[in-house]
């Protein structure tokens, strides 16, 4: 055992002390404008295209840090409001009691579309068709013009805005549908449609572009009769689309606002179309 | 007493009261926080509805619990003859250098992160089921992947067991005239059982709180399984999906949930220290 004397005791906390003091100055450094971090979290639709937002403007403003969390609509607005994060993320336009307390920004357009396998024969479902499938009253492909197999039904998990508009449009309650997998985030989504010739989703058309371009084996079907591309959101003749935006506090941060604007300029338009959503009118996005 | 020794008593009780504290803490708060629908009353409907739609009103948790049990029980029944087969293996039939090589491989098994297993079984082996019945996302897919999870810790602590067990046993299986299956089967195995049903029970008590992979394999349906191919979701899984964003009842509900599956777990590590010493059949 090594001896213990009063005289090493007082060293070691000399030489603590040093080290805690220089940490606290080092961290205190970090109290500025060009270095600083801003959270986000929320909408898994938004969150890829957060992400890649958040690296250029890394790249552009060294020192600054963006960090980008999912979890869904919900946790987003939920987050956002109790102050969690600095900036929350949504797939769909606030309620007036969420308006109380946030303030959404619109960052990009989005629809949302039925996917299914690829090597799916089916090439279009109608609207009754679609809800029938949800509800349980059809449950063959064969009755779809498909193979003889069971469908497998593919539901979001509650708190998610993609099944909050998707029971809005087909006027449904979530105890009404009748799921065979719930999934939470669009990419567990997506794969699990793609492990699955049988089975049958819903998600965001640019998550599903991108996915689908990336070589996931999925396709997106048509809604209502129109075709669902980022060019038929962008045109308005889509159905079922949604703003993607970004919720703030009254009282955000500088760094948070600064993120923001950069957020609804003109310079992430070409990110936007890159993940296959459609960008917004930048000239007339308010600051 | 000297004043080095008190100085390093005091802090290591120091630390102990602070673990002790934060189990006591949480255990705790999830009291406090699941407080509002402890009722007497209403606690049982809790076990007996099958609804849980949160969003409507309806926080019947019976099905989830189902499904934790039987995902749970499942795989333990996968993982115990495999991990004690792989643990009499280690011990009594390989060539030394195969032992330790084997003994490795199960360490790093049991060092893999559950998310990992988790996405292996979402993209191999959900399909793999589906290809076999049903929308492959089911109770199969997370007991499968829970068994994966436990099997190594299970056999590990199979292998120190037997290793505890006094070699004259051996001998006097031996001097009897025993092969070596039978010595295996009719005297290690029963010497080393408290040991080895101890391990089984806090593993469980571990997959009890598994909740990562099986929100990626078991389907997350909230319905009572009438076959393994049918999807399931855990309790752990149902908090994973709705706390960050539940409010009111619904978060806690959520918290009551989670007070069941401490209990639970809590149930398991008194029942292993139970069978530890109640069992002990050598000094």
């Amino acid at each position: 055992m090594s001896s213990f004397t009063w005289k090493r005791v007082a060293t070691t906390a000399r030489w603590m002390g040093m080290v805690v003091t220089g940490s606290l100055i080092l961290a205190g450094c970090g109290n500025n404008e060009t270095t600083g971090k801003v959270t986000l979290s929320g909408s898994s639709t938004v969150a890829p295209l957060a992400q890649v937002i958040g690296q250029q403007y890394e790249s552009e403003n060294p020192g600054m840090e963006i960090d980008v969390q999912t979890g869904g609509s919900s946790r987003g607005i939920s987050d956002a409001t109790r102050g969690l994060v600095d900036i929350g993320m949504a797939s769909r336009a606030l309620t007036p009691e969420e308006q109380e307390n946030l303030s959404p920004h619109t960052i990009a357009w989005d629809g949302i579309a039925p996917i299914v396998h690829r090597d799916n024969p089916v090439t279009e479902l109608s609207d009754s068709q679609i809800r029938g499938i949800y509800t349980g009253e059809i449950s063959n492909w064969s009755v779809l013009g498909g193979p003889d197999a069971e469908i497998v039904v593919v539901n979001k998990a509650e708190g998610r805005s993609t099944l909050k508009l998707f029971l809005h449009y087909f006027d449904l309650k979530n105890s009404e549908i009748a799921a065979d997998v719930v999934i939470g985030d669009n990419q567990q989504g997506i794969k699990t449609v793609a492990g699955n010739p049988y089975a049958i989703g819903y998600v965001s058309i640019g998550t599903a572009e991108f996915e689908a371009s990336e070589g996931a084996a999925i396709r997106l079907l048509p809604m209502g009769g129109v075709e669902a591309s980022t060019a038929s959101v962008s045109s308005g003749r889509f159905p079922l689309s949604r703003p993607l935006n970004l919720l703030v506090r009254p009282d955000l941060s500088q760094a948070s606002q600064r993120f923001l604007d950069y957020a609804r300029s003109a310079q992430v338009a070409d990110l936007v179309k890159g993940q296959f959503f459609v960008p917004i009118d930048y000239s007339s996005a308010e600051h | 007493m000297r004043a080095g020794d008190l100085l390093v008593q005091s802090l290591v009780l120091f630390l102990a009261g602070v673990a002790a504290a934060i189990v006591v803490v949480i255990g705790v708060y999830l009291f406090l926080e699941s407080a509002p629908l402890l009722t007497g009353t209403g606690m049982l409907d809790f076990f007996r509805d099958q609804r849980w739609y949160p969003l409507e009103g309806e926080f019947g948790m019976a099905a989830m619990l189902a499904g934790t049990l039987s995902v749970t029980a499942l795989a333990m029944l996968l993982a115990a003859p495999v991990g004690i087969a792989a643990a009499v293996f280690i011990r009594y039939y390989a060539p030394p250098a195969v032992a330790i090589f084997y003994r490795r491989l199960l360490e790093l098994l049991s060092g893999i992160p559950s998310v990992v297993f988790g996405f292996w079984g979402l993209v191999v082996l959900v399909p793999l089921i589906a290809k076999l019945e049903g929308p492959g996302a089911s109770v199969l897919a997370g007991a499968l992947v829970l068994g994966l999870m436990i099997l190594p810790l299970v056999s590990l602590s199979t292998d120190s067991s037997l290793a505890q067990v006094p070699r004259n046993y051996w001998l006097a299986g031996t001097a009897l005239g025993l092969g070596r299956w039978a010595i295996v089967r009719k005297v290690m195995i029963p010497a080393a059982a408290p040991g080895i049903l101890a391990g089984m029970v806090l593993q469980t008590g571990r997959a009890l709180g598994e909740t990562m992979a099986l929100l990626m394999v078991t389907g997350n349906v909230v319905q009572w399984p009438s076959s393994v191919f049918e999807p399931v979701r855990a309790l752990t899984s149902n908090i994973a999906l709705e706390m960050a964003y539940a409010t009111g009842d619904h978060r806690t509900a959520l918290f009551v949930s989670g007070l069941i599956l401490l209990v639970m777990t809590a149930g398991m590590v008194a029942l292993a220290a139970l069978i530890q010493r109640r069992l002990r059949r050598y000094a």
